[in-house]
């Protein structure tokens, strides 16, 4: 017999292992969230996937969900709180969409037009993070980095490279390329990797192919978030 | 018909793209005219700002005018809109921020050949650059945001009617983009 929880009053059933948003997104309901992959072991990093369990909260992507839990996901004070974590995304890094390669592809910007994000409240930081175009096929922009640590999941445990890691503490973390240089051009790094092709958000870019899908025919200017999660559980990158 | 809006509108560190696609609402003009009334804008070239019900402002702040500028808007308009990415997070002009403003004019000015003799204008006349380019909600209380680079015609107008209509402003998911 398949147990279940109730996610916002109806049951949601799961398996035995399964974790509260992994069960929620297979049976087709939404819960906002950035650094949850289905193909990668939980990071829990984001906190864009806060729920209430039995009242208290929790990452939806790391708790794991038990018979009869009480989960709520879409409360006006969940959201508000989603809402003000992503403004600090975008206050924290430099997100100046119309010049990104990635608008309309970007997850972090389609999770803010879910949330209906018109500003960004907060102050800017203005961060200065000189780009790394070292490598021929590849641009990093660290400037919209967001830590949510996918491509140095992909490369570690699926490309078995490990080209990137996350340094320092706190305000202080950020996204290194572990090669003596600290340059991606002095590793392994190559465009059939599978880190290679995660970015959420527009980081890891493709060179000379910025432009070649027009912002307005973008992934989200189609679909939502929402209706973008649901395609992606049923298909290979 | 003296019960019109009375709107006014402004371009700070913006391009006038806010603007050109507010005028891209085209023939729907005519219909916005019937309910409101222009004060200063670059449309009508009224120079001087009186109260107004709505404000509209493109661009961010890059110097001390934009400033002086936005707090006379925020003094003269009930409601008061940051229209556009530069007026909502600086925008393109805010890009010089990671780069010291002292850097920037040195370069400008005195590295390149030909501009200003080599020397760094300081005409009294020329506000003053600000250190860094900031958004208006950093400096005064906006009341609402119309995201987009520039916000399209649709944007503008479900915007505007809503306002007029009494309710409040919220776009579609449709409406609703950064880029
Ligand atoms: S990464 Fe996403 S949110 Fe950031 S600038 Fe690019 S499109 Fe915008
Ligand atoms: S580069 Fe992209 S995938 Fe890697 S941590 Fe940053 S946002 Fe995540
Ligand atoms: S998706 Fe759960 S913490 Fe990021």
């Amino acid at each position: 017999m398949t147990e279940t929880f109730r996610l916002d009053g109806t049951d949601v059933p799961f398996e035995a292992g399964e974790t509260i948003l992994q069960a929620a997104l297979k049976a087709g309901r939404f819960i906002p969230h950035l650094c949850h992959h289905p193909e990668f072991r939980p990071h829990g990093s984001c906190k864009l996937c806060t729920v209430k369990v039995d009242g208290r909260q929790a990452a939806s992507c790391t708790r794991l969900a038990t018979s009869g839990m009480k989960v709520e996901s879409e409360t006006e004070e969940l959201n508000a709180e989603r809402l003000a974590l992503t403004q600090m995304l975008f206050v924290e890094g430099n997100h100046f969409c119309p010049s990104c390669e990635k608008s309309g592809d970007c997850q972090l910007q389609a999770t803010a037009y879910h949330l209906g994000m018109t500003n960004a409240h907060y102050d800017h930081f203005f961060p200065n993070r000189p780009l790394d175009a070292s490598h021929p096929d590849f641009l990093l922009d660290f400037n919209r980095c967001i830590l949510c640590s996918l491509c140095v999941r992909a490369s570690r445990d699926i490309d078995n490279k490990n080209v990137f890691g996350l340094a320092g503490r706190g305000m202080a973390s950020h996204l290194i390329v572990n090669s003596k240089s600290g340059k991606l051009v002095d590793t392994d790094f190559s465009v059939s990797d599978k880190a290679a092709h995660v970015c959420p958000v527009g980081v890891i870019l493709r060179k000379r192919q910025g432009f070649f899908i027009p912002i307005g025919s973008r992934t989200f200017d189609k679909k939502t978030i929402k209706e973008y999660v649901d395609t992606r559980l049923g298909e290979e990158d | 018909m003296d019960n019109k809006l009375k709107v006014a509108t402004a371009t700070l560190a913006g391009c006038f793209g806010c603007h050109m696609s507010f005028l891209d609402i085209d023939e729907r003009f005519f219909e916005l005219v019937k309910h409101v009334e222009f004060d200063r804008t670059p449309l009508t070239d009224i120079k001087v700002l009186g109260e107004c019900d709505l404000g509209l402002i493109e661009g961010g702040l890059c110097n001390s005018e934009n400033v002086e500028v936005l707090r006379q808007f925020r003094r003269q308009c009930r409601i008061l809109v940051s229209v556009g990415a530069c007026a909502i997070n600086g925008g393109l002009p805010a890009q010089r921020n990671p780069i010291p403003l002292s850097v920037i004019l040195d370069e400008i000015y005195l590295g390149e050949a030909g501009i200003a003799h080599g020397l760094i204008p300081n005409d009294p006349e020329l506000p003053l650059p600000l250190d860094k380019v900031h958004p208006l909600h950093e400096v005064v209380k906006i009341d609402y945001f119309l995201p987009g680079c520039p916000p399209s015609a649709d944007a503008i107008w479900t915007f505007l009617t809503e306002l007029l209509a009494g309710r409040e402003p919220v776009l579609g998911t449709e409406l609703l983009h950064y880029d």
